[in-house]
């Protein structure tokens, strides 16, 4: 493939045409073994959304194979709401009069042993961006008490420089995730009032600082229905394959949410994406990236991440708290948004075992 | 349905084992395996150290029938020490000395490390464990594998989960001809037709996972596998004949005897 640089990646996808594809070129794309940056652009176009069946006929042999019969279940733990970013998408945003909460020390072991009954194996821990009442020191602490009691520790939290990355990976974070919400720096700045979230940059980088400090895999996301899907989606695409070219060892994968209503000021007017849509996104980035993994969150309902797995989903969550705590009793903190499956444990399995899957706790050693 | 032709066993580090079709657990769900392994008459499956739940709830151990061996792999190690950590903790489970080394850098193709799973070979036995190497396949690395203490060499057919079948051959034919210790074909065969093509090659085993894992009636295929390897040993064992060369129409060193009066070599002029 030739050489293009990140940022000429990023810019060619936000410059894509959709419209000009036709249906030969998506069917020539799906031919392909290995997909270029104009390949994925052809399977998330509007020609592509007519073809669908074609589209998750190939997703779905990709996903078998690389997958299996698996599906990975892992739980958020929300550490802390506070936050000092003014984003008018998000509930937890400065600008929102809601309940704000931290957890004690104490607090989080109690979360994590309550997780730990359900036989969950793998926690991602989440707070919002403020390092005066969540700062990285308290971050460490947190992952240091899941690193003992749970097999697998993500991170979603504010970007890290590569010197606090490495303290996290030696806390026992095996992943990181930083979503970049949307690619296109305009749009960025529009969502992001005020606030270190306002860092485009330094956000993009996040995930390339903590591969760099030797964390085993990031997560990437964008916020659907922020900006133009496609657009956004393209340049998650690329951001990921030009991150596995530089550490082939990396596990990489996708989230793909949905804006979901929240509490507090949530003031942004959304371009909703359609179930379909969200479809057609998670079966074109499995067939562009069959290796890696996709996590579908509980912003979606049930009978539509049930019908993905098997399509390109490869990560539920489960037994999911999106507000402070609330694992082990009552919460903390008010939620970040609102779920639409509110299922637990073992009604995640029977799901996915009547469909056929697998549900996996646990397929990860820390080394 | 073990198959064997009497004295023909499959020799693994001083064990002797009736059937030469490995099974990968790692992409069925584990209340599957039973039906699988007796149906393919297996009596090898490999399980990922880091998927295991030994002595705890899924415990694959409680979904295999007895009399079968459970082969550990270091999955999930990028480094020869990582692939160390992980073969120790499998003989802390109980899982014995032989293991798998699996030693991957790169989540994409998921191809092995062949110069660290080199270095893990010989510290795997300088451990007193007798190592297996899924490598890519290269004869001169097999042997450097096979001097640093390889109870087996497990060169892939084509990258995993591809069921392109044996892409590799050549290089698996000469690892065949050149080393002492058993080649077992390891990825990438997705038809039972591809494992018998590896068998007939001289290969010791085949090891399949996600062609029987995603099949339609995975007892079913697991029996096909193993039908499939029965046939490719016999093949192998009875030695295949000459195949496929067309005879030319009229003799090539025809022109040797066509010169006028002289129908018989001897009697031709000398010079």
């Amino acid at each position: 493939m030739p050489h293009i640089s990140f940022q000429e990646a990023i810019d060619a996808a936000l410059a894509f045409d959709f419209q000009a594809v036709g249906s030969r070129q998506v069917a020539r794309s799906l031919e392909r073994e290995t997909l270029s940056l104009e390949d994925l652009g052809a399977l998330l176009s509007p020609a592509a959304a007519e073809n669908l069946e074609d589209l998750a006929a190939r997703s779905r042999d990709l996903t078998l194979r690389h997958f299996g019969l698996n599906v990975t279940l892992f739980t958020p733990l929300y550490l802390a709401n506070h936050c000092v970013n003014h984003c008018l998408y998000c509930g937890f945003s400065a600008l929102g009069d809601i309940r704000r909460g931290a957890l004690t020390e104490s607090d989080v072991d109690q979360e994590l042993a309550a997780i730990e009954v359900t036989g969950l194996e793998d926690v991602l821990l989440l707070t919002g961006d403020s390092r005066a009442r969540s700062g990285p020191e308290y971050i460490f602490r947190c992952a240091a008490l899941a690193a003992k009691r749970l097999k697998k520790v993500g991170l979603e939290v504010y970007p890290l420089s590569i010197r606090e990355y490495s303290r996290a990976r030696d806390a026992g974070v095996d992943y990181v995730c930083v979503y970049q919400e949307t690619y296109e720096p305009n749009l960025y700045a529009h969502v992001h009032l005020k606030g270190p979230k306002r860092n485009y940059a330094w956000r993009l980088a996040a995930p390339e600082r903590a591969l760099a400090a030797g964390v085993r895999g990031v997560g990437l996301g964008a916020l659907l229905g922020l900006g133009d899907f496609r657009r956004d989606v393209l340049a998650l695409g690329w951001h990921a394959l030009y991150l596995s070219r530089l550490h082939p060892q990396a596990e990489i994968s996708f989230s793909v949410p949905r804006l979901r209503p929240a509490p507090g000021h949530v003031v942004f007017q959304q371009s909703p994406v359609s179930e379909a849509e969200l479809a057609q996104i998670i079966m074109a980035l499995r067939i562009f990236m069959p290796w890696a993994g996709i996590s579908l969150s509980t912003r979606e309902r049930p009978f539509f991440r049930d019908h993905l797995v098997g399509l390109g989903a490869t990560r539920l969550s489960a037994g999911v708290r999106t507000s402070v705590g609330g694992h082990s009793g009552p919460d903390h903190g008010e939620e970040q948004f609102f779920k639409s499956d509110p299922r637990n444990v073992p009604q995640v399995c029977q799901a996915l075992a009547q469909m056929g899957f697998q549900a996996v706790f646990n397929d990860y050693i820390r080394l | 349905m073990t198959g064997v032709l009497p004295g023909d066993e499959l020799a693994l580090a001083g064990r002797l084992f009736g059937s030469r079709l490995i099974l990968g657990s790692g992409k069925h769900p584990i209340e599957r395996l039973t039906e699988v392994v007796e149906a393919g008459g297996v009596e090898i499956v490999t399980l990922a150290l880091r998927r295991a739940n030994l002595n705890g709830p899924g415990d694959i151990l409680d979904h295999l029938p007895p009399g079968r061996a459970i082969l550990p792999n270091t999955s999930g190690a990028r480094t020869a020490k990582e692939a160390l950590t992980l073969a120790r903790l499998a003989r802390e489970l109980g899982c014995g000395d032989l293991i798998k080394i699996e030693v991957i850098a790169d989540s994409r193709t998921l191809l092995p490390d062949n110069e660290e799973t080199l270095q893990a070979v010989a510290l795997l036995s300088e451990d007193g464990f007798a190592p297996l190497a899924y490598m890519t396949p290269d004869p001169v690395m097999g042997r450097k594998m096979e001097q640093a203490g390889a109870a087996a060499v497990m060169p892939l057919g084509a990258p995993i989960g591809s069921n392109r079948g044996l892409t590799t051959k050549e290089m698996v034919k000469l690892m065949v001809e050149c080393l002492q210790v058993p080649v077992i074909v390891d990825a990438g065969l997705g038809r039972p037709s591809q494992a018998c093509e590896a068998m007939e090659l001289g290969v010791a085993a085949v090891m399949v996972n996600t062609a029987v894992a995603t099949s339609d009636d995975p007892p079913a295929m697991a029996k096909a596998f193993a039908l499939a390897v029965q046939a490719g040993r016999a093949a192998y064992l009875a030695g295949l004949g000459p195949v496929g060369r067309p005879q030319a129409s009229s003799p090539l060193t025809g022109f040797l005897w066509e010169e006028k009066g002289s129908q018989d070599p001897s009697s031709q002029e000398k010079f």
